[in-house]
């Protein structure tokens, strides 16, 4: 087997980029820099780069309030990531949209939600609109466990399966909707759920950046052939708290059960250590991509700082888009 | 302002309102073909009212998309649809359910132009009814349009006849904007000339349907009719009522309402709404606030009766405003009872 050392370089890169990304969110917080709440995704990179790696630059994707990992996974920069989370009028969305909702239009990100589920619309009508439009772009809608209890979800669902739409309905199950287990709210098999629409449904390893990546090229690809949507369940872990104020977790989930996720099944150690046995890398290359990775997130987070807030007079600026009658 | 329906191209012609809506569709589409129409029986069966009847033919049900009946599913297609190139016409049968699609009209398609940093945009059309009277008691008969028109990103047009429905549907296509519009389902079979050609209304223009200048009449949809009813009823008593329809709610041409209270001095507002903290609390208080030095008494309200609407027609009859209403409050104002 041949391994594309480049290729898996880039994705461990991104999946430190995202970690690192919110390890200084978090920093932010505690210092009280950063206005507001955040929902870090740290330990869930694998999913999020793993679906974004098959995308082309122009597919879509909807994203949710846990977001941060999906932006950078589709291309985003952290510096005016950053310089939205701290409100800041070079942010991506000029300092009004703030940590979830970040959207990267050039890219083809249509946006992080902060309505749980309120994206599936969306995905789904952007899939709708590549297919009237002609062009062989995909939508991946990202949601988590939680939203499997929204009603939209479904509806969307049936009439992707009706009119074959290319869309993917990634479910990033990281076990929590905020401080509750998903086997408490959701009855059933999930992917039983997408399967009664006839919407092929398939769980893979969230934890295995290379099973995502295989199987969401798969059906991206056929999305694209014209063979209608998907459903992709991601068995993924929260390392951390529904959001950066949720320290004390223990009324939930046992530290045992963290630590267990944390140290055996990390996305990053684990692709690390394929690239290390199959003795393409050395573990020294890790290590300096970990220092390039830090010395980029710190200017971005510099950059942010110094960035100026908006200025008082947009408060009421692009409240209604210009009308071309 | 604009005084009334002087069509100002073609030759003018006699269509319902439901044929002004159909045209204005079939225009657009032919015009635009971003633009398509997604609901529950909007394609062979034309809507339960008829008012799509012959798109699909000249369309296709590629444009004319029957969907299932998930009010929620369909307008959050059509926001991301709206989001990525297309102009989505969705149908809502009945005014009554937009409390189904509430999430995606609110949060998503009114929020995503501002949110996004004027990145995105989400130019989409609902259309949905209003009106009781149709004896299809409380889940088929509100008007609720005030709910949207609270929302900022939303604009939101309300026609009173096939000539401004016709330009106000077409300016609603080609908006950037969402937009709610909000035609009265009683009102299909009305008849007004329209003419051939192309026209659009701006919005935010309101239009005087009839002048006058012993009290302003403010009135929406249907209303105006009943504006209208009344103020023939009391020119016979030597009272001219100005009946002055703003067309949409936002946005709302204050100037035109503040000046003609200015010019009568009293304004009774009419709308079929609840009244409690609806449209014409907020028209009344554009009056109140724009023309206070010039009014002779306080600005009276009169909205649909605070009650889901009954079934039983003489119970119906009594929640929504009519002419006689207004005929009494008119000569209480101007001190004639």
């Amino acid at each position: 087997m041949t391994v594309d050392v480049a290729f898996w370089l880039n994705a461990y890169r991104t999946m430190a980029t995202i970690r690192e990304f919110e390890e200084r969110v978090d920093d932010l917080y505690r210092g009280a820099i950063m206005p507001g709440l955040a929902h870090l995704s740290i330990g869930q990179e694998g999913t999020e780069v793993g679906v974004c790696l098959a995308l082309r630059k122009d597919d879509y994707i909807t994203s949710t309030h846990r977001g941060h990992g999906h932006c950078l996974a589709k291309g985003a920069s952290p510096d005016l990531m950053f310089a939205e989370l701290l409100g800041k009028e070079p942010g991506y969305c000029r300092g009004k949209g703030g940590s979830m909702h970040i959207a990267d239009q050039e890219r083809g990100n249509l946006g992080a939600n902060a309505i749980v589920g309120g994206s599936a619309g969306i995905a789904t009508g952007a899939a709708m609109s590549a297919k009237m439009r002609g062009t062989d772009q995909v939508a991946v809608c990202f949601f988590g466990d939680g939203a499997l209890g929204q009603g939209l979800l479904y509806e969307v669902m049936n009439m992707a399966a009706l009119w074959k739409l290319p869309v993917i309905y990634v479910c990033e199950n990281n076990q929590y909707g905020e401080y509750t287990h998903y086997t408490e709210v959701a009855a059933g098999e999930i992917r039983a759920r997408a399967a009664a629409f006839g919407i092929p449904a398939e769980q893979v390893d969230g934890q295995d950046v290379r099973q995502v990546y295989e199987a969401t090229s798969r059906l991206v690809e056929a999305a694209r052939r014209g063979e209608g949507p998907a459903f992709l369940e991601c068995v993924t872990y929260r390392y951390r708290g529904h959001h950066v104020g949720d320290v004390d977790r223990r009324y939930y989930r046992s530290r045992d059960e963290e630590e267990e996720w944390q140290r055996d099944r990390d996305p990053l150690q684990r692709l690390a250590r394929w690239l290390t046995l199959e003795e393409v890398v050395d573990e020294g290359a890790f290590e300096a991509l970990h220092e390039q990775v830090k010395d980029h997130i710190a200017t971005a987070v510099q950059f942010a700082i110094d960035a100026p807030f908006p200025r008082p007079e947009e408060v009421d600026q692009d409240v209604y888009a210009e009308a071309p009658v | 302002m604009v005084v009334s329906d002087a069509p100002s191209v073609g030759a003018a012609r006699t269509l319902t309102f439901g044929q002004a809506i159909n045209e204005a569709l079939a225009e657009e589409m032919r015009r635009d073909p971003s633009v398509f129409i997604i609901g529950e029986d909007v394609a062979e069966a034309g809507t339960p009212f008829k008012v799509l009847a012959g798109l699909v033919e000249e369309f296709g049900t590629q444009r004319v998309i029957d969907s299932p009946i998930s009010e929620p599913g369909i307008a959050g297609i059509a926001v991301g649809a709206a989001m990525t190139g297309m102009r989505p016409v969705v149908d809502i049968m009945f005014g009554d359910f937009i409390t189904l699609v509430m999430d995606q009209m609110v949060n998503q398609a009114a929020k995503i132009h501002y949110m996004s940093g004027a990145k995105l945009r989400a130019p989409l059309v609902l259309r949905t009814t209003l009106g009781a009277g149709r004896r299809s008691a409380a889940q088929h008969s509100q008007s609720l349009h005030a709910w949207l028109s609270h929302i900022p990103g939303i604009k939101v047009a309300i026609p009173s006849t096939p000539y401004d429905a016709k330009g106000l549907l077409k300016t609603a296509i080609r908006d950037d904007s969402p937009v709610a519009f909000f035609e009265d389902k009683m009102m299909y079979r009305l008849e007004g000339p329209v003419p051939d050609g192309d026209y659009v209304i701006q919005f935010g223009v309101a239009d005087v349907k009839r002048e006058g200048h012993d009290i302003t009449l403010v009135a929406t949809s249907s209303m105006v009719h009943v504006a209208l009813g009344a103020a023939g009823t009391l020119a016979k008593l030597g009272i001219e009522a100005e009946v002055i329809d703003p067309r949409t709610t936002f946005p709302l041409d204050k100037a035109a309402l503040i000046a003609s209270a200015k010019k009568t001095s009293r304004a009774i507002v009419i709308d079929e709404g609840y009244e409690r903290y609806g449209v014409t609390a907020e028209l009344a208080a554009v009056i109140a606030d724009g023309a206070f030095y010039y009014l002779d008494a306080p600005v009276k309200r009169i909205g649909a009766m605070d009650v889901p609407v009954p079934f039983s027609p003489g119970l119906e009859d009594l929640t929504i405003p009519n002419e006689q209403a207004i005929v009494d409050a008119a000569k209480t104002l101007c001190g004639r009872a």
